[in-house]
């Protein structure tokens, strides 16, 4: 079954199914903006945590990490709450839509972002600073120096919140409603597809998750061997 | 010492597969309405005390169920899609597929009732309106029993329902109602999910029900054994004889949720 299902799915893609493209587009869509405000968030953070001991810092360290590992369906169950006809925010009618998904994928993907840039910023040499503050840079330049010092270590972040937002199942299914044409995203398809018995669309939409993720995989080695 | 670690990893888990085996596991895929509604929970305990078994339930579509069924995945099937189901015994997969029980599908909607479906009792008709209002529709879209009903529906009313009022979420009945409550739309349920939503606070009422085609009986099919193995043909059996016994077909007419009886068997 396995292998007509992969000749099946090889099939899909090449045939260029619109209704697959739609859903791949949507998934790339919904993930990459989520990633982008992830990013707008989550690297000024990871800077702020990371570049002067505070008072407070430890248990905010810890609040990350935590968040680093929290369930996805969780935080789709707060955005579901939130945004639902009876919750505070209700009224902006946003469930079970792409702005709901990318709510949920980016809440997700901020600690991600926001964890790995405040480790790559804290190994940055310590002694860069004092330097830097010595040849008279203003805060606003020391930490751009110090976060370009560290950009090899953001742009893992950046991946790890992309790879988790994109492949994320529970929250969109909560807050997107998997409907067809509007919300539905590889992952909540192949959920579907597969509850369906269509094995080999299930296959097909796998094989596609995986080949984005090894093109985003494949363009941050190629960006980090050019940057260093 | 890594051997050690090994042979005791290898003795834990023949252990922990031992203690599994006893007592005898029956797999039943059914339609997510029998989990949803509660009544599995109620009656299915009587029959793992009179045959020392644990019931696996896995609660899926129609579809899935009988694929599941296909594949030998599981060792019977209760569903509620007539003909899926005779196509399903005549491939083969199944053997002496029996009635078990009936309810009905109801058309829920909004209080508001944007497209004057109340009172309607004929449910081709009722549909026809909400096209017409193109007032929000909810489909299960997961090729399930009540998926296929509504399909039908549509059919006979002469339409192919698309367009952005026209959503098909490919989830189970009670996520499908849940987003039916929170658009305030209009969807296809059969009367026991959709109780039980009610009396979760679900704000949707019943639109459009009694029309003949709604009607929704369930069968239960043993997995043919001749096909896969591994499957607990004795088990199968006894549970299909045990659904269709006197004293069973009672407990499924007294289930009452919320107070209204949910399912009916032939004669009732």
């Amino acid at each position: 079954m396995l292998v007509s299902a992969l000749r099946h799915a090889l099939e899909l893609i090449v045939r260029g199914d619109p209704q697959l493209w739609e859903i791949v587009l949507l998934s790339l869509g919904v993930s990459g903006s989520a990633l982008l405000l992830a990013a707008l968030i989550g690297i000024p953070a990871g800077a702020w945590l990371g570049l002067r001991p505070f008072r407070g810092q430890a248990w905010l360290t810890t609040l990350v990490y935590t968040g680093m590992g929290f369930p996805p369906v969780v935080i789709g169950l707060l955005v579901y709450l939130l945004l639902s006809r009876q919750g505070p925010v209700g009224a902006l009618d946003w469930l079970f839509t792409p702005t709901a998904m990318i709510m949920a994928q980016t809440i997700l993907a901020v600690p991600l972002v926001t964890g790995v840039t405040m480790s790559a910023v804290r190994a940055v040499d310590p002694a860069l600073r004092p330097q830097l503050r010595s040849l008279g840079a203003t805060d606003r330049q020391i930490v751009r120096t110090v976060l370009t010092e560290a950009r090899q270590g953001v742009l893992v972040g950046l991946v790890a919140g992309f790879g988790a937002a994109i492949s994320e199942v529970g929250a969109v299914m909560l807050v997107g409603g998997n409907i067809e044409g509007r919300t539905r995203v590889l992952t909540t398809a192949i959920v579907l597809e597969t509850r369906q018995g269509r094995f080999d669309v299930a296959l097909a939409l796998a094989a596609i998750l995986f080949l984005l993720a090894l093109v985003a995989n494949a363009l941050v080695v190629r960006l980090q061997t050019r940057l260093r | 010492m890594w051997t050690r670690a090994l042979a005791l990893l290898v003795w834990l888990m023949l252990a922990l597969s031992g203690c599994s085996s006893e007592p005898a596991v029956l797999r039943l895929a059914t339609t997510t309405s029998t989990e949803d509604s509660g009544l599995l929970d109620v009656i299915v305990p009587d029959f793992e005390r009179k045959h020392d078994a644990t019931v696996e339930v896995i609660a899926v579509g129609t579809g899935q169920a009988l694929k599941l069924g296909e594949a030998g995945d599981v060792d019977v099937v209760l569903v509620h899609a007539r003909e899926q189901e005779d196509a399903f015994v005549a491939a083969g997969y199944g053997v002496d597929r029996r009635d078990v029980m009936y309810n009905d599908f109801v058309i829920v909607g909004p209080p508001s009732d944007p497209a004057a479906v109340s009172g309607e009792t004929d449910a081709v008709a009722a549909l026809e309106r909400i096209a017409d209002a193109e007032a929000v529709f909810v489909s299960r879209g997961d090729d399930s029993g009540t998926h296929v009903k509504e399909q039908q529906l549509w059919e006979a009313a002469g339409l192919t329902p698309s367009g952005p009022w026209y959503q098909s979420v490919g989830q189970g009945m009670g996520e499908t109602l849940t987003i039916a409550d929170e658009q305030q739309a209009y969807t296809l349920s059969d009367r026991a999910t959709f109780i039980a939503r009610q009396g979760e606070g679900a704000d949707l009422v019943i639109a459009s029900e009694g029309d003949e085609q709604l009607y929704n009986p369930y069968g239960v099919i043993a997995v043919n054994p001749d096909w896969h193995d591994g499957i607990d043909e004795e088990l199968a059996a006894a549970f299909a004889d045990w659904l269709t016994s006197p004293a069973t077909q009672d407990a499924i007419t007294d289930y009452r949720l919320n107070g209204e009886q949910l399912f009916f068997v032939a004669g009732s």
